[in-house]
């Protein structure tokens, strides 16, 4: 049974409130050492993605390619994660600088920085782990809860998840389009769904023209290495993320919640539902700066807009509260919770395995509770601890 | 020498060319050149204007002066346009509004800043304080009505108060650059000797210049000037007697530009008369007849009207929107009003409606809604 539904509306009250001073004092304390953090860093990338496409044009040279493609996957990682993510979540608006500003900045990813803000921002963050709110939840492809309906299709849950890892951008920049309602559920037109891709597409041409065509091009004669260079990094750079956004949602204990529980929500809910909807991740500086710090996916729901190289220094405050409240700090090695993710993955591909298993799902339980919570919101839930 | 300067010259403009084409764009897609060029060298840019600080200068206790050396974007400006000048503070970009104060025939291609340092002028302050040589800094192009006609007047009468003397001045040395011979009168008013800036250099202009005519006003009592007090009618019968036949040009604090204005309005002079405010009036807050409240539509926020300007009421509601010169010139802070009346704190006009207003120059006349 869910914590969330044992926990009284003072408990809720008390948590945000301690989270939410963490957040006013991590917030009073902005300034020169985050900008010089992210413009370190984004010197950093420009410098890693120089090399790497300076080193792909030798790229005949099997060490260069080898080199090249290093050095491009990890410039596309940082600016996908720790930059464009971190910055489109206006994490350093408060720099007044229009290079490093959520309302411009823009990613080497084929996602349009709008429809980015729209899905991710608003949807995500807001909605985490609402099942029909957060399209998250398995990105309209995937099985990814007890609690959604099987379909016959989901047994190629597995293999559809390995897709999407491969080609995650362009998965991500169509999420907006919400295919599935096209292709499957029929509740959306062609034309519909054309007049939506019309902006993203304009930024995909874009992108695959400057990486499979132009730079391959001033190589000459040696374009292929360009070529499957590049491809190279935009594949191991969708993989790496892709992983890294599972781990924050997917691991097995991860929780799911019902539509229900967003009505009449209070700060202090939301702030608790962030913590169970997400897990950590551990590792070195390294690991957390290639992951754009979601390796503090927890504290990155809770202050979405707090620079995130802050997590790390905040995540023992984090966890000491979860520990006070009796709430579960999910966290594990970056294997531990890709296998967990993996695992769940695979088991549900397959339908729940009998009518009433469907109740353990995390929701069935919650949703009556939940329910009397936001209407009578002490006496009930005291008896239901 | 000079075709090794062409061939340069050509190189860079080829250069140039390169990096504004279709295809150096989507090679640097999404983040353009310049986020590139800079990782080389921080003056790089095709079309920013970055400038170097190439020397600092303290003239008075309280002033500083810069000198800049803008990159190949600088298109220059006319004696007595500004500029604005963006630098960090504490990990914030901060942008003012400074007139350069160098003759438009400076041949190194620098342009002059000075800036007054108020107790608490928290930009002014890191000037003084923190830039030093080598620093970068972010210019925009010069701009403003207030310059220097190209058809150069017979007879100028220059006008100024405090640090209200850099675009005159700027006029002043192009002029002498120019061998101008029309008579020339500088009336300057500060408060004490010490507090003067380009007090040598203007002796000197003077000594060198027959046409030019110095004349200090000082405000504090004992100052050796040739006049003392606040502007009147009877200073400028003294400074300059022939002041109608002038072109006039005045920069300087609200209440002396406030002065002179009345004199040049009585005579029915006002069109020869060019001015530039170089600092706003602080707008009378009236927190007690504020009413009503300030709405924030996207940010789904919400104050009571205080009375400031809907920038600093922004700001205090712990909003960041854009903004650049706090006094209504930049643009920077421009945003819609979808419901509401403002006052604009230099003119007093009330504007009401769904429209673009600058926030930084906008005080709210009971609920605005604004979306930002």
């Amino acid at each position: 049974m869910s914590i969330f539904s044992n926990l009284t509306a003072e408990q809720f009250e008390t948590i945000g409130q301690e989270l939410d001073a963490i957040r006013n004092r991590e917030m009073a304390d902005l300034g020169e050492e985050d900008a010089t953090y992210i413009r370190t860093l984004i010197k950093r990338q420009r410098r890693l993605e120089i090399a790497g496409r300076g080193l792909l044009m030798a790229g005949f040279l099997p060490p260069a390619w080898l080199a090249g493609v290093a050095c491009l996957s990890a410039s596309k990682i940082l600016d996908n994660m720790e930059i464009g993510h971190n910055v489109m979540h206006g994490q350093y608006d408060w720099m007044g600088d229009p290079a490093i500003n959520s309302k411009v900045f823009d990613w080497d990813n084929t996602c349009t920085n709008t429809a980015w803000k729209q899905t991710h921002n608003f949807e995500h963050h807001t909605f985490t782990n609402v099942l029909d709110k957060d399209h998250d939840i398995g990105y309209g492809i995937l099985r990814m809860s007890e609690d959604q309906e099987w379909e016959p299709r989901f047994i190629f849950n597995p293999i559809l998840a390995g897709i999407l890892a491969t080609f995650f951008q362009h998965f991500v920049a169509v999420q907006s389009l919400k295919l599935e309602d096209y292709l499957i559920y029929k509740t959306k037109t062609k034309e519909e769904v054309k007049a939506e891709f019309k902006p993203t597409w304009k930024k995909m041409r874009k992108q695959l023209v400057k990486d499979y065509l132009l730079f391959p091009a001033l190589a000459g004669p040696f374009a292929p290495f360009v070529f499957a260079g590049n491809m190279a990094a935009n594949v191991a750079r969708n993989l790496w993320s892709s992983q890294v956004i599972y781990n924050g949602h997917f691991p097995e204990e991860v929780e799911q919640f019902p539509e229900s529980v967003i009505e009449n929500e209070t700060r202090g809910q939301w702030y608790v539902r962030q913590l169970l909807g997400s897990a950590n991740f551990e590792g070195g500086r390294l690991m957390h700066v290639m992951s754009g710090n979601l390796s503090f996916q927890i504290e990155h729901h809770l202050f979405p807009d707090l620079p995130a190289h802050r997590y790390a220094r905040i995540a023992p405050e984090v966890r000491a509260i979860c520990e006070k409240h009796g709430l579960p700090y999910n966290t594990g090695s970056f294997v531990k919770q890709s296998l967990s993710v993996w695992k769940r993955i695979f088991k549900l591909s397959l339908p729940n395995k009998s009518k009433d298993d469907s109740g353990k799902g995390p929701l069935n339980g919650l949703r009556a509770k939940v329910v009397s919570l936001t209407r009578e919101p002490q006496s009930e839930t005291r008896k239901a601890a | 020498m000079n075709a090794m300067t062409q061939t340069s010259s050509r190189f860079q403009q080829g250069l140039t060319r390169l990096l504004q084409s279709r295809v150096a764009d989507i090679l640097s897609y999404p983040h353009g050149v310049d986020r590139y060029l800079e990782v080389f060298n921080p003056l790089w840019s095709v079309n920013e204007v970055r400038a170097k600080v190439e020397d600092v200068r303290y003239l008075t206790n309280d002033s500083v002066t810069l000198t800049l050396r803008p990159n190949h974007n600088w298109e220059g400006f006319i004696p007595g346009q500004f500029v604005q000048l963006s630098v960090t503070i504490d990990g914030k970009r901060q942008t003012r509004c400074y007139s350069p104060a160098n003759s438009l025939h400076r041949a190194d291609g620098c342009i002059e800043l000075t800036a007054k340092v108020h107790a608490n002028g928290f930009v002014s302050r890191h000037l003084r304080e923190q830039l030093s040589v080598g620093d970068v800094v972010l210019l925009s192009q010069a701009d403003g009505e207030f310059a220097l006609p190209a058809q150069r007047p017979e007879q100028v009468l220059l006008i100024s108060g405090g640090s209200g003397i850099t675009p005159v001045m700027s006029m002043l040395r192009t002029l002498c650059d120019e061998g101008f011979s029309g008579p020339i009168t500088f009336l300057h008013y500060a408060n004490s000797a010490a507090d003067m800036i380009y007090a040598s250099e203007l002796e000197e202009i003077a000594r060198a210049h027959d046409n030019v005519t110095l004349v200090r006003c000082f405000n504090n009592e004992g100052e050796q000037g040739e006049l003392s007090g606040l502007f009147s009618r009877e200073h400028l019968y003294i400074a300059a007697p022939e002041f109608a036949q002038a072109t006039t040009f005045l920069c300087g604090p609200p209440p002396m530009m406030a002065a002179v204005e009345k004199v040049w309005e009585e005579d029915g002079l006002a069109e020869r008369l060019h001015k530039e405010q170089f600092t706003l009036a602080a707008p009378q807050i009236e927190s007690d007849s504020a009413e009503g409240e300030v709405r924030f539509v996207q940010s789904e926020k919400m104050a009571i009207n205080n009375g400031a300007t809907l920038l600093e009421q922004a700001e205090s509601a712990g909003l960041t929107p854009e903004s650049g010169c706090r006094m209504g010139i930049c643009h920077a802070c421009t945003c819609r009003k979808t419901a509401g009346e403002v006052r604009d704190i230099r003119t007093g006009e009330i504007t009401s409606g769904e429209e673009d207003i600058q926030i930084c120059i906008s005080v709210p006349v009971g609920t605005v809604t604004l979306d930002i």
